[in-house]
């Protein structure tokens, strides 16, 4: 590997490998909510991904002034934030000036804590060493690049529209840039792919030694390109066996180059690296999502916003807030929310609050199971939490329904 | 009297009898479009979900006819299944006449036929009536050439209409006053009233539905229910609207309900005779059966917390369904349950559905079984109905097994593929004719297990669906039988054994395991199931653990997705029973009865 820029040597300053979790610590050190922007455009559409977007990027202005007005409407309304996140879509399709605005705007309505996490989802494609500049002065301090892959043949694909020269000069520009929280993500689980081909991938990217890491298993998904394929039988899907292995693997490599494998996909170098942003989806922080198909989350109620931008503009334009539905979480769901959620998390569920949310007790209601899991090594009780091991987690979903 | 008309309309399984009823009842002004709900008689969930009638209803229907007198035409409506074809002849047997409704696109069909004869039997006047000739593949010249040559009807007697655009449903109000006669009888002699059907009213107890052959029948009048012997006093008489109407007196030719404080639908038997206890008629009413239950399976809760809820769901269900019986059961691998005795597959399903859908509980049944009969060598003749009594192999000097006649019609060309699958069933002392050229009607004497295993949906599949099947019990006949068990991880699962030919065993075993593998979902464990007999293991699968199933990013803040999902799966898992330490799905019970070839 190349990567010979000072932010690497930085990296290697960083004393925060802290593996281990915080005992019986009472979650929530930071419950301050966190503001979510899904931007809806991309320039092409990935064979995976369901995500809502747009590919009419003539429509972004347009867009930022319907966002505006989103902001406006939600003034005073909540905060103070201490985290942004700009996802999508494909955040890096808008112009530095775009950005600006939006972020200007974003400040001038609402209460944005310093030292805030300011990230935005960026595609290697898109940014060069001098827009990166450019995002680190308005603010932005951390950067997540939708890497995928270093595999050429696997971005083709995946239908993504850079290559892996491209992705390593985008972490490298970044580094030069100053970022000092940068994370990437990939994609393991391709039909046909050999251990070897994610290894290497895998590896390229320890070697980058971003904070963050995020490793999503490939999902055919009805409604997108790669699922029509698997439905028309040209693609064979890899097996429960394989994948498991894979999620296996990838964490043993990952953890042996110093990352907390926090959550099932995403890893970070130690805790404090972690993204705070993600978090609050999982421990009923609240936040608030704005722009197309964004959920909010605040005193137990979620609510989400249109999925279509042409709806989104409609709204906006006739000054209403776009929602486009809500639930009210009982006790129950929320309990549930904070088992299932906890259980792809390596700090687990917090016994003490799951009794609170739910008046149960967890050991007591589901014991033998519990038991049996502690037999088969799927999960620990300890301080408190019950946690998940690293096959534990490779089943949360199974473990959660049961 | 003679301004009453009793009818009944009889017809092949999706032949229109339901949008018929409905159309003459909106005809007649009963009810209006807007509160109209299609299929009225039908007015269980279950019954328009599956389009068919499971209980009998009945309606008078006020008709002014063109001879400027105004009828009141009762139509009593008839369940449309194999399963129920006792309460169908107890309403025939209240009519004067029937319409005998022929699908103009399908033709005469084996129901159309078994139909026929039964109205044939009560010596009813007999319309035929096609119905859907708006249908583009109507062909209205087979279908009268079928009336002459295989249902021997006079074809110049013949209506045509399409009930679901309402045309020709004048003519057939007009024939039924014209053509069916009037009923005969004594208003002034001693009660003699037929029960075609009881629902249950949970504010009055137990609605009879019954026809008045002889006498009159008034509030305050001492009845005796004959076969029974049990006497009440009439509360009120009536007809039937889309709601009750109170009436002072039901007499001699009339349709009409009684209530007569009738605690529980169990005690009233359908075609038992209701008489007067003062004045009693010196004899029943003709053609009274018990209804009696062949297929057996018990009902356990998926949650033994549940069994409270269970037994008072079953005390609620049973007041409305007579035909349904059941005791108290154990299983060592379910634990509580009850043993329940169905007239079908068919019932069963509805039984299982209704208690799920209205009472709201996870139920789980055991493999439905037949009811076997051993003679012991201690010369005890015994009955098992539950293979967890069979008797061992040790005891038994004789065992038989219940078999039944079917009746199949089917075009000529699907003829060699049904004797195929009814040889493959065990049948025997075949029997064919051709009613009429390119059709066949076909009939088998066969073990009534075997087509409870399977066989309807095979015929149906085999066939194309252009087949149609009926059957009666006949005897109990010897057979080789033996216990087949299922373990799953070493474990007996007593409610998944089954008695078997010895002769089918291996392939109900082999088939047994493989469906079990299909359905059973993979779980934390690898899980092995074997067949076995007496110790031996006939057949085996294994269930491989499931390596990994969490995938969806937990991102962008759309949780509540996540959760449904889950919440979804974890539902799916409700309807599993925990045996041992595995969870077996509630549909793995009734699949292991299905061959691979059904989808």
């Amino acid at each position: 590997m190349t990567l010979s820029d000072p932010a690497n040597r930085s990296l290697k300053r960083d004393p925060g490998m802290d593996q281990h979790m915080p005992h019986g610590s009472r979650r929530r050190v930071d419950n301050s909510p966190g503001l979510y922007i899904h931007v809806p455009f991309c320039i092409s559409k990935c064979g995976y991904c369901d995500f809502y977007s747009c590919t009419d990027t003539r429509l972004t202005d347009e867009w930022l002034g319907a966002l505006t007005r989103e902001v406006e409407l939600w003034r005073g309304g909540f905060g103070p934030f201490d985290t942004v996140y700009l996802g999508g879509g494909t955040p890096s399709v808008l112009s530095l000036l775009q950005l600006e605005r939006l972020l200007d705007a974003v400040r001038g309505a609402f209460d944005i804590l310093p030292g805030a996490e300011v990230t935005v989802e960026v595609n290697p494609a898109d940014w060069g060493l001098q827009d990166l500049l450019v995002a680190r002065s308005l603010g932005i301090n951390r950067i997540n690049v939708g890497v995928q892959s270093f595999d050429d043949g696997e971005l083709r694909f995946l239908g993504r529209r850079h290559d892996s020269r491209q992705a390593l000069a985008a972490l490298a520009n970044a580094r030069r840039a100053g970022f000092e929280n940068v994370g990437l993500d990939l994609i393991y689980g391709l039909p046909g792919q050999g251990f070897n081909t994610w290894k290497g991938s895998l590896e390229k990217a320890l070697l980058l030694a971003p904070e963050h890491l995020s490793c999503y298993e490939l999902e055919l998904k009805a409604d997108t390109p790669l699922g029509l394929r698997y439905g028309l039988g040209e693609l064979e899907p890899r097996t429960g066996e394989c994948l498991r292995e894979l999620f296996l693997r990838t964490s043993e490599l990952a953890e042996g180059a110093g990352y907390v494998h926090y959550e099932v996909s995403n890893f970070a170098r130690g805790m404090e690296k972690a993204s705070r942003h993600n978090r609050k989806y999982w421990d009923h922080t609240p936040y608030l999502g704005l722009g197309p198909s964004a959920h909010s989350f605040k005193d137990n109620r979620r609510w989400w916003n249109t999925g279509s931008i042409h709806d989104y503009l409609r709204l906006l334009g006739e000054g209403r807030k776009p929602v486009a539905g809500s639930e009210d979480l009982g006790p129950d769901q929320l309990a549930f929310e904070s088992l299932f959620l906890g259980l792809r998390t390596r700090e687990g569920i917090d016994l003490e609050e799951y009794r609170d949310l739910s008046g149960r007790d967890l050991l007591q209601e589901k014991g033998p199971q519990i038991e049996s899991w502690v037999r088969e090594g799927l999960v620990r009780v300890e301080g408190g939490f019950l946690r998940p091991t690293r096959s534990g987690m490779a089943v949360a979903d199974a473990l959660a329904a049961l | 009297m003679k301004d009453i008309r009793n009818f009944s309309i009889i017809a092949h399984i999706d032949h229109g009898k339901s949008t018929l009823a409905d159309r003459l009842i909106m005809k007649t002004g009963v009810c209006d479009t807007r509160t109209f709900k299609d299929q009225m008689l039908d007015n269980m969930d279950i019954e328009r979900e599956r389009g068919i009638t499971i209980k009998s209803q009945a309606i008078t229907l006020p008709y002014a006819a063109q001879d400027g007198k105004t009828y009141s035409l009762n139509l009593i409506d008839t369940p449309g299944h194999v399963d129920f074809s006792y309460e169908v002849s107890r309403s025939l047997a209240s009519c004067e006449g029937v319409l005998l409704l022929i699908d103009a696109a399908q033709g005469v069909q084996a129901q159309t036929l078994a139909n026929l004869y039964l109205a044939m039997e009560h010596d009813l006047e007999i319309i035929p009536v096609i119905n859907k000739i708006d249908l583009p593949s109507a062909d209205i010249e087979r279908v009268l050439e079928q009336i002459d040559s295989e249902l021997g009807l006079d074809p110049d007697t013949h209506l045509k209409c399409s009930a679901k655009d309402g045309t020709g449903i004048e003519d057939i109000l007009e024939a039924v006053v014209e053509r069916i006669p009037p009923p005969k009888g004594d208003p002034d002699g001693k009660l003699a009233a037929l029960i075609f059907d009881a629902h249950y009213d949970a504010y009055r107890g137990t609605v009879i539905n019954c026809r008045v052959f002889d006498g009159t029948v008034k509030a305050g009048d001492s009845i005796r229910f004959m076969f029974s012997g049990s006497v009440y006093r009439v509360e009120e008489v009536g007809h039937f609207g889309l709601s009750r109407q109170k009436r002072d007196e039901l007499s001699a030719g009339e349709v009409g309900y009684i209530i007569a404080g009738v605690k529980t639908v169990s005690s009233v038997s359908i075609g038992d005779t209701i008489t007067n206890d003062d004045r009693p008629c010196e004899k029943p009413l003709p053609g009274f059966k018990e209804a009696k239950p062949v297929v057996f399976a018990s009902i356990y809760p998926i949650a033994s917390d549940d069994y409270e809820d269970l037994a008072e769901a079953m005390e609620k269900y049973k007041l409305n369904d007579a035909a349904f019986i059941y005791e108290k059961d154990s299983s060592v691998a379910l634990g509580q349950g009850f043993r329940c005795g169905f007239l079908g597959l068919l019932h069963l399903d509805i039984v299982q559905e209704r208690l799920e859908r209205e009472y709201d509980l996870n139920i789980i049944l055991s493999v439905p079984s037949v009811r076997y009969r051993f003679t012991l060598k201690s010369g005890e003749v015994v009955y098992v109905d539950n293979p967890m009594h069979y008797p061992g192999p040790m005891a038994i000097d004789k065992g038989e097994e219940p078999y039944i006649r079917a009746s199949m019609m089917m075009p000529d060309r699907y003829l060699g593929a049904v004797m195929t699958l009814c040889i493959e069933k065990r049948g025997v002392n075949s029997n064919m004719h051709y009613p009429s050229p390119g059709r066949v009607e076909l009939s088998y004497e066969m073990p009534l297990s075997e087509v409870i295993f399977d066989f309807y949906d095979r015929f149906k599949s085999v066939t194309q669906g252009y087949g149609s099947f009926d059957y009666d019990l006949i005897d109990y006949r010897e057979s080789n039988l033996v216990l087949l068990d299922i373990l799953v991880n070493g474990e007996k699962v007593d409610a998944l054994s089954q008695i078997v030919h010895r002769d089918r065993a291996r392939a109900r075993g082999v088939q047994a395991c493989d469906r079990l593998k299909d359905e059973i979902p993979r779980q934390m464990y690898k899980i092995a199931i074997q067949g076995a007999i007496g110790g031996e293991i006939i057949s085996r699968s294994t269930i491989s653990p499931f390596r990994k199933d969490v995938t969806a990013k937990c991102y962008g803040g759309d949780i509540t997705r996540k959760r449904k999902l889950l919440e979804k799966q974890k539902e799916g898992k409700k309807r599993m029973k925990m045996v041992g330490s595995v969870s077996i799905p509630q549909s793995a019970f009734l699949a292991v009865l299905k061959s691979d070839t059904d989808s």
